[in-house]
């Protein structure tokens, strides 16, 4: 019946296509609806995530088993650890990929809509079979998120069948997106939308998407040696039948360094976009800023090992390893002087988005000094495996990828809804997120560098202290968040009338186009100047 | 008045009290007691000034145009954009500094990997959740196991001073002599690691690693399994007493002499059957000791990844089978060989134990006699 309806609207300047209802979102090829669901799954992921963080830190707000058995904490530790990562931090990029991607380079939409629209449909399914298998008997998967094997393949239980094929989900979803994303930048950029012209978001998305091609085939193919090996009797980690555990954390890592700048090179994006438009000055070294994501992305590919330094390497590898990553804070610097240049005789304003792209520039250069800490590899034997490790990753995860995230929902918001935020409540959430992060996670490098293990379920006593008021930290943080949802919610039922320029320094095609922003956008190309 | 009064005493002190609590843990990396170890902590420091300095500049920089330049002052944006001349600048200072920076962290690492010309030599062995030190230069091995009880962790007892990193047995080295430790593993990847020496070694089944120390001083260091290595990851502790070279020579004849003759009783007992008070006690402390952890303490197992032992057919039916695989172990699985773990004695009791508690009650007693004919049949 809807489509009846949908044809009468045939004539009109702006034909949305679109059936009513849940089947609007089922069937949509739509990329504002298609980034719009990758966005509020994200939202939602972070939640069931935070949730089971909240978990984690009731359990080490003091020494000693309280609330949860040793074998659950680490289904806890694990499935946050995956739900964060490839449920939470890489959707909210495909979301926002969806969304800006067209809108900026001033394509009507993204080049593949119903792959686009199967890619996001297929994340649901994966996240269910990961949860559905935390009530399996035994529990869900207990091995971190690294899934180190032989725990992974011979020590496991059988919800590892479960956890490797909603990998492949995963996976094969972001295959699909990383492709949509280079063919549209490839194939529907408005003629004038030279290379060179290109928003620094566009451009570290592309370089992203090529890192995710590359990288995603070789998780899936982890993920496939463990399920071999647990189930068909293959031996690739196994010593007994001729294999070594340690080549599944050669894979794992040739897959895992570069999927850590993935979760971070569009976030350079986000802070590239925001600090200029805040500061009413263009941004400072566009040409050295593509060629420092570029470096980063290269380098990706050639630092793997140094999460395994512990694991027994020849010196000349560990010597190798160990200055190929200290090269990476070379370009990691370039880019945060860049923005710091940005900055510099602007004049800057201070709404909720660029104080948390503020906040992302000092906190992730925190996360990447400890970053560098590590790199040097006699140290890296203290700190391997500790609390400054989560310290650290959690600086550049949290403090960088998921303000980022915040950050670019807050700069776009008023062009998806067509309502200005609530600027008040967005503070309020900054300020109460700020401070709660750090006291959640800065404790942590002091911890850490006392000797705590990562993934224990309890701990020494010298550690209570710093472990209660860390969980205090914890429990701020995530009170924070609901801040957000209010405002989300807010926002989206009404507020202010957005213009489309939306912010006084706002520069590109997405400002000229009206807020909200139409269901079709840029059915003609637009003139770039 | 006097009620206000104490409390307000009581706050600060209170306060006080947290804090200085909280001294307790060292805010630092340690300096550890040996040579690398403090060559490791001056790298540490190093670096950790280079991250302060700059982040001093960027961010000085930083905020003093967030104080400066911002429109409310009335200033008007400036639109300069591009410099290549500061890019290279701060390209090139970068570079140098981490040249400086490689330069001692590549000595100390080649130093730390050296493991030639050692003194002694130990092999350490992870298991699920346990170490084993055999000394290679003496017939001297043994297990070392948490030595916190299990009421201090589910908060029935207080918690003692070195809670959760205490062991039975710790393994004990010579002051001033390079001792080489091989690591290996019995099961997964665990991690030998104890800060003072700032030695942390993977240990990956079937492969070994190796690592060195010289300790100076005399005393009691404590590490703990720094690898995820399943459930009870958080309590595979690491004590290392460093003793004396005379006191190292008495201590290592001592055990060595004290093993030799556990063996030679274990031989005697062999003609000698227990009776079942005697089995079901030694075997409730074995069980508790290296069992409990998987089968739990009530025999239930955990459904899914560990059997259950009460109501099994094994354990009510199959006596040369359960013998078999307490000795042996289960390929494939996380069931170890306690052959080399426990003696005669000790297995023969715990699976007298498994069959005659929670209702298990076959009434069978299994004499040593019993285990060591399996473990000769084994050969045949």
């Amino acid at each position: 019946m809807s489509a009846v309806v949908t044809d009468h609207d045939h004539d009109h300047e702006h034909h949305d296509h679109k059936p009513s209802g849940i089947k609007r979102w089922f069937y949509t090829t739509n990329h504002k609806d298609i980034g719009t669901m990758y966005l509020v799954f994200a939202l939602i992921m972070f939640f069931i995530g935070g949730a089971m963080a909240m978990v984690i830190r009731a359990e080490l707000f003091q020494p000693g088993m309280q609330f949860v058995e040793p074998n659950f904490f680490n289904q806890m530790t694990t499935v946050h650890g995956l739900i964060m990562v490839f449920g939470a931090v890489m959707p909210a990029f495909t979301g926002l990929a969806n969304w800006m991607i067209p809108m900026m380079i001033g394509a009507p939409d993204m080049a593949l809509p119903r792959m686009n629209n199967w890619s996001f449909w297929i994340l649901p399914f994966a996240f269910l079979i990961l949860l559905i298998s935390l009530f399996m008997p035994g529990g869900g998967p207990s091995f971190g998120w690294t899934f180190y094997a032989p725990l992974s393949t011979t020590y496991s239980g059988d919800s590892t069948a479960l956890f490797v094929f909603s990998v492949h989900i995963m996976g094969i979803s972001s295959i699909m997106g990383a492709i949509n994303v280079i063919v549209t930048i490839f194939n529907l950029r408005a003629p004038g939308m030279t290379w060179m012209k290109m928003p620094l978001f566009v451009w570290t998305w592309l370089i992203t998407a090529f890192l995710l091609i590359m990288v995603m085939p070789v998780l899936a193919g982890a993920v496939t040696m463990v399920l071999t090996d647990k189930y068909f009797g293959t031996s690739f980690f196994d010593a007994a039948g001729g294999g070594d555990p340690v080549l599944f954390q050669h894979i794992f890592w040739f897959f895992g360094h570069p999927e850590v700048y993935i979760m971070i090179l569009p976030a350079f994006g986000i802070v590239s976009s925001i600090v200029p438009t805040f500061a009413r000055k263009p941004l400072f070294g566009y040409a050295s800023m593509v060629y420092a994501t570029s470096s980063i992305a290269l380098l990706s590919f050639l630092v793997w090992a140094h999460h395994m330094f512990t694991t027994g390497m020849p010196v000349a590898g560990a010597l190798f390893f160990m200055y190929c990553t200290m090269l990476i804070a070379v370009p990691t610097g370039v880019k945060v002087f860049n923005w710091v240049a940005t900055m510099w005789r602007g004049a800057m304003t201070f709404e909720v988005p660029m104080m948390f792209a503020l906040a992302f520039i000092v906190l992730f250069t925190i996360g990447g000094f400890s970053g560098l800490m590590l790199a040097i590899t006699p140290a890296d034997f203290q700190y391997h495996d500790t609390y400054f490790v989560v310290a650290h990753f959690h600086y550049v995860l949290v403090t960088g990828a998921v303000f980022s995230i915040i950050a670019a929902a807050y700069y776009w918001l008023p062009k998806w809804t067509g309502h200005m935020y609530d600027e008040k409540l967005g503070q309020w959430h900054f300020w109460c997120s700020l401070i709660s992060v750090n006291l959640l996670f800065f404790p942590m490098h002091f911890v850490g560098l006392a000797g705590m293990p990562r993934r224990i379920p309890d701990y020494a006593l010298q550690f209570a202290d710093f472990n209660a008021f860390i969980s205090i930290g914890g429990f701020l943080f995530g009170a924070s968040q609901l801040i957000f949802v209010w405002l989300l919610v807010k926002c989206a039922r009404g507020g202010e009338k957005a213009t489309a320029q939306v912010w006084e320094g706002a520069e590109g095609l997405e400002w000229e186009v009206p807020s909200p922003a139409p269901y079709h956008t840029f059915e003609t190309p637009p003139v770039i100047k | 008045m006097t009620k206000t009064r104490s409390l307000r005493w009581s706050l600060p002190t209170l306060l006080l009290a947290a804090t200085a609590n909280a001294t307790d843990m060292p805010l630092n990396m340690t300096k550890g007691v040996t040579e690398i170890s403090q060559q490791v902590y001056h790298l540490h420091m190093t670096i950790f000034w280079i991250c302060c300095a700059i982040g001093a500049v960027v961010f000085g920089i930083m905020f003093w145009s967030i104080v400066r330049h911002r429109k409310a002052r009335g200033v008007q944006p400036a639109q300069f954009h591009e410099s290549t001349k500061v890019e290279i600048l701060w390209t090139a200072i970068p570079v140098i500094i981490l040249i400086i920076m490689a330069i001692p962290a590549t000595k100390t690492l080649i130093a730390m990997e050296d493991t030639t010309e050692a003194d002694v030599t130990v092999l350490v062995t992870g298991s699920q959740w346990k170490w084993h030190y055999k000394y290679l230069e003496h017939d001297v091995e043994f297990y070392s196991l948490l030595a916190t009880p299990k009421e201090q962790i589910i908060n029935k007892f207080a918690k003692g001073e070195n809670y959760l990193l205490e062991v039975d047995r710790p393994l004990v080295i010579p002051t001033g002599k390079k001792v080489r430790f091989l690591m290996t593993s019995d099961d997964v990847i665990h991690s030998w690691w104890v800060p003072a020496f700032a030695v942390k070694k993977d240990a990956n089944p079937g492969f070994i690693n190796e690592a060195w120390t010289r300790v100076d001083e005399p005393g009691t260091y404590r590490g703990q399994c720094a690898e995820l290595c399943g459930k009870d990851h958080g309590y595979m502790p690491i004590v290392v007493i460093a003793k004396s070279p005379a006191d190292f020579e008495s201590w290592v004849n001592g055990e060595a002499e004290r093993i030799a003759k556990a063996k030679a009783e274990e031989q005697e007992l062999l003609a000698m059957n227990m009776g079942m008070d005697e089995l079901m006690s030694v075997g409730e402390r074995t069980y508790t000791a290296y069992c409990a952890a998987c089968h739990q303490p009530n025999g239930e197992g955990l459904p899914g990844i560990f059997p259950a032992l009460k109501g099994s057919s094994m354990a009510l039916n199959d006596m040369p089978g359960h013998i078999n695989i307490v000795l042996n172990g289960k390929a494939g699985t996380a069931m170890q060989a306690y052959a080399k773990q426990l003696s005669l004695k000790e297995i023969a009791a715990v699976i007298t134990y498994e069959r005659n508690a929670w209702g298990n009650n076959t009434g069978e007693l299994v004499q040593a006699a019993d285990v060591h004919a399996v473990l000769q049949g084994k050969g045949e």
